[in-house]
């Protein structure tokens, strides 16, 4: 019998959480749909607030939530997913706020990123790491 | 306020080398000029210890990141170096772990709720507002607090009248039980952090805060739940609700109380030691944080910013005074006594001890039936970030019990130590047995799979950001050696992973048997760990254990 990876998963499931695994690499899917969404501006570091747990109490629907005051986009993206794109969120001019929460699933320990592109045409960005553990043994 | 104008004392430097010259006494234990305007009393991490117990302090206790060699990282000689304690004294016994098996004999058993009473009473009498404030790690931990459901701490704890509590293992009595107690208990049960899980939304039956008026002020004390909750204890007994550290929360709390008035403003928190100090940093206007979960004792509160941290220990050991002078609205100065519960010095208050044995009574000779004894080389403890002599025991259970290659036993930091030459009893067993989710498994893991969970657990422990930390210790493991190097990052911190049995290394696409208990998952299926140890003890008759020497530690 023949043990891969994913089958060890599924077995030490017994026992253990099937979600932890090692860092997932940054997929270059995301980099390239930062870069598709930004045109390559320069982001600013303040100006879209993500908030995200440190460590997810399930992978599987992670909530996480985006302000950026005076934007009218918000793209979020989970950097080492599969498929790293998420959401992005559209704000008209009669937006009371720019504000928005969801929850996402996540393969695995990885950065949760949020653009936001804002009236003027300039963008900000905000990340986060969010942990995905197998769990328990806690003191 | 600046951190320069801040009045603190402890006391406990000369205090300890004072006495330890003399013979204990229960006025020396509690002498304390009665300081300022504001007393608050904190006992945390009772794990369901309702009588005197030994519990012996880490000898490892390994700091990472910006908390590399900080306390409460430091343990032994450098603790006592640290903080003024001599050799051999009975602070030594209390904080230390050297020497314990010899110093127990001399000092005795700590803690017992009925003494604990006697020192808040004492406290009371000299300031009677002061605020009793519980860090929650109550409910759970014995024999009886399990065959009860918590009931036997619920009625011994509303006896000793604390003003508030925070939560940790209570939620694995399941949500309908909590909910149960927590709707008929006779003080505040706060968490700013508890969420509903439907809705991520506050609960009603945890409210983030309470305020209390003492000595003429007005104090706001905020929950802090273990964050963790659904991650290092089973989900799915308590699905309704969701936790995390939400700091961003505790600043709007700490914000809306200070609007609403508050003089001083208390966090109660069960987040662990290293993540109150990262969130002291974080979160600017609590003055005091009453810190539990990491099971620390520190004579000295630890200062970051203008905010104080107390750390209390576990098991009933210690009770933390900190009084504070508070003027118009600011805390002008501290003092701080760590007290150490030593159950032969301090009066037991007579009407907790009938209120104790009443709770156990009915299971009095399930309770005290001896199963084995241990020998006269070997002291059984729990405490150290890798192994503990309890665990090597309860692995080797499992080891031989379940038929297992490796044997995996959860790093909790809770129960109590066995003395050598000294019986060992069922209450003993449960001591570091009890809990919800007992069964112990028996599954196949890949060699590969089995380094993962190791890597993980670390993770929990040497991860440098306290923010992703969960407190705990490594998992303990039997029948397998590594090497671990803490300063690495996941996936390259385990290395020489060994099978003790054979002295081969582990090969990533072999199959192992694994046995362990404290399953997280659902539907987890194999009888509960204190049978397994009972039945191995019983075979063996005299513990006897050699030293542990499978884990190699570097990057300390």
């Amino acid at each position: 019998m023949e043990f891969t990876r994913r089958n060890a998963i599924v077995m030490g499931a017994g026992a253990f959480a099937a979600l932890a695994l090692p860092k997932l690499a940054i997929a270059a899917g995301g980099e390239d749909a930062i870069a598709a969404f930004t045109g390559g501006a320069e982001m600013a570091d303040t100006g879209v607030t993500l908030t995200a747990p440190e460590i997810a109490e399930n992978g599987n629907t992670v909530p996480i939530e985006v302000d950026a005051p005076g934007a009218t986009e918000i793209m979020v993206l989970a950097m080492g997913n599969p498929t790293p794109g998420v959401a992005t969120f559209a704000f008209g001019p009669l937006a009371g706020s720019q504000h928005a929460s969801t929850r996402i699933r996540l393969a695995g320990t990885q950065d949760v990123v949020a653009i936001a592109k804002m009236a003027d045409g300039s963008f900000a960005k905000a990340s986060s790491t969010v942990k995905v553990t197998i769990g328990g043994c806690g003191g | 306020m600046a951190a320069t104008a801040l009045y603190g004392a402890s006391s406990f430097g000369n205090w300890g080398k004072l006495a330890a010259q003399q013979a204990l006494t229960q006025d020396k234990l509690l002498e304390f000029d009665t300081f300022g305007n504001v007393s608050l009393i904190h006992i945390t991490d009772i794990h369901a210890q309702l009588k005197p117990i030994y519990f012996r302090e880490p000898s490892i206790n390994i700091g990472v990141g910006n908390n590399k060699g900080a306390v409460p990282h430091v343990t032994g000689s450098d603790f006592r170096k640290l903080y003024g304690i001599d050799d051999g004294s009975h602070s030594a016994y209390a904080l230390t772990y050297d020497d314990f098996s010899s110093l127990a004999k001399g000092y005795g058993k700590m803690g017992g709720l009925d003494r604990v009473s006697t020192v808040i009473n004492q406290i009371r009498a000299d300031r009677p507002d002061a605020l009793l404030l519980d860090g929650g790690d109550t409910w759970h931990g014995s024999y009886t607090c399990y065959q009860t459901q918590g009931q036997d701490m619920v009625n011994v704890m509303n006896a000793l009248k604390p003003d508030a509590m925070t939560f940790h293992w209570e939620f694995t009595l399941g949500s309908d039980r909590v909910n149960e107690i927590v709707e008929g208990l006779p003080f505040a049960a706060l968490g700013q952090n508890i969420f509903d899980a439907e809705w991520d939304e506050p609960t009603e039956l945890f409210p983030p805060y309470k305020f209390f008026e003492s000595g003429g002020v007005k104090i706001a004390v905020i929950g802090q739940a273990f964050p963790y909750m659904p991650i290092a204890n089973p989900g799915w007994m308590f699905p309704e609700y969701t936790f995390g550290i939400r700091d961003e929360r505790m600043q709007e709390m700490v914000d809306e109380v200070r609007a609403k008035g508050a003089e001083l403003v208390v966090c109660l928190s069960h987040n662990g030691f290293d993540v109150d100090k990262q969130m002291a940093g974080i979160v600017t206007g609590i003055d005091v944080i009453l810190s539990g979960h990491t099971h620390d004792a520190l004579p000295e509160p630890v200062l970051v910013g203008e905010t104080i941290i107390v750390a209390s220990g576990s098991n009933g050991k210690f009770v933390s005074r900190v009084d504070l002078d508070v003027q118009n609205g600011r805390m002008m100065g501290f003092r701080h006594k760590l007290i150490p519960i030593f159950s032969d010095v301090i009066e037991p208050d007579k009407a907790i001890t009938a209120l104790i044995d009443e709770q156990r009574a009915p299971y009095a000779d399930q309770l005290s039936e001896v199963i084995g004894k241990t020998a006269d080389d070997t002291l059984l403890y729990r405490r150290g970030n890798f192994n503990g002599s309890w665990d090597d025991l309860i692995c080797d259970a499992l080891l031989s019990e379940r038929e297992a290659d490796i044997a995996l036993s959860p790093g909790v930091r809770w129960g109590p130590s066995i003395l050598p030459g000294q019986e060992i009893t069922r209450e003993d067993i449960w001591n570091v047995t009890s809990m919800t989710y007992p069964e112990a498994y028996r599954t196949e893991m890949t060699g590969e799979f089995l380094h993962v969970v190791l890597e993980d657990v670390a993770d929990n422990l040497f991860n440098p950001d306290p923010y992703y930390q969960q407190g705990g210790d490594m998992v303990r493991t039997g029948g397998l050696g590594y090497r671990i190097d803490v300063t690495k990052p996941q996936g390259s911190r385990i290395t020489e992973m060994t099978l003790l049995k054979t002295g081969e290394l582990i090969d990533p696409a072999k199959t192992y048997q694994i046995a362990g208990w404290a399953s997280v998952n659902q539907g987890t299926e194999g009888p509960p760990i204190w049978d397994v140890v009972e039945s191995h003890i019983r075979k063996l008759g005299t513990v006897s254990l050699a030293e542990n020497t499978s884990v190699t530690v570097d990057g300390v």
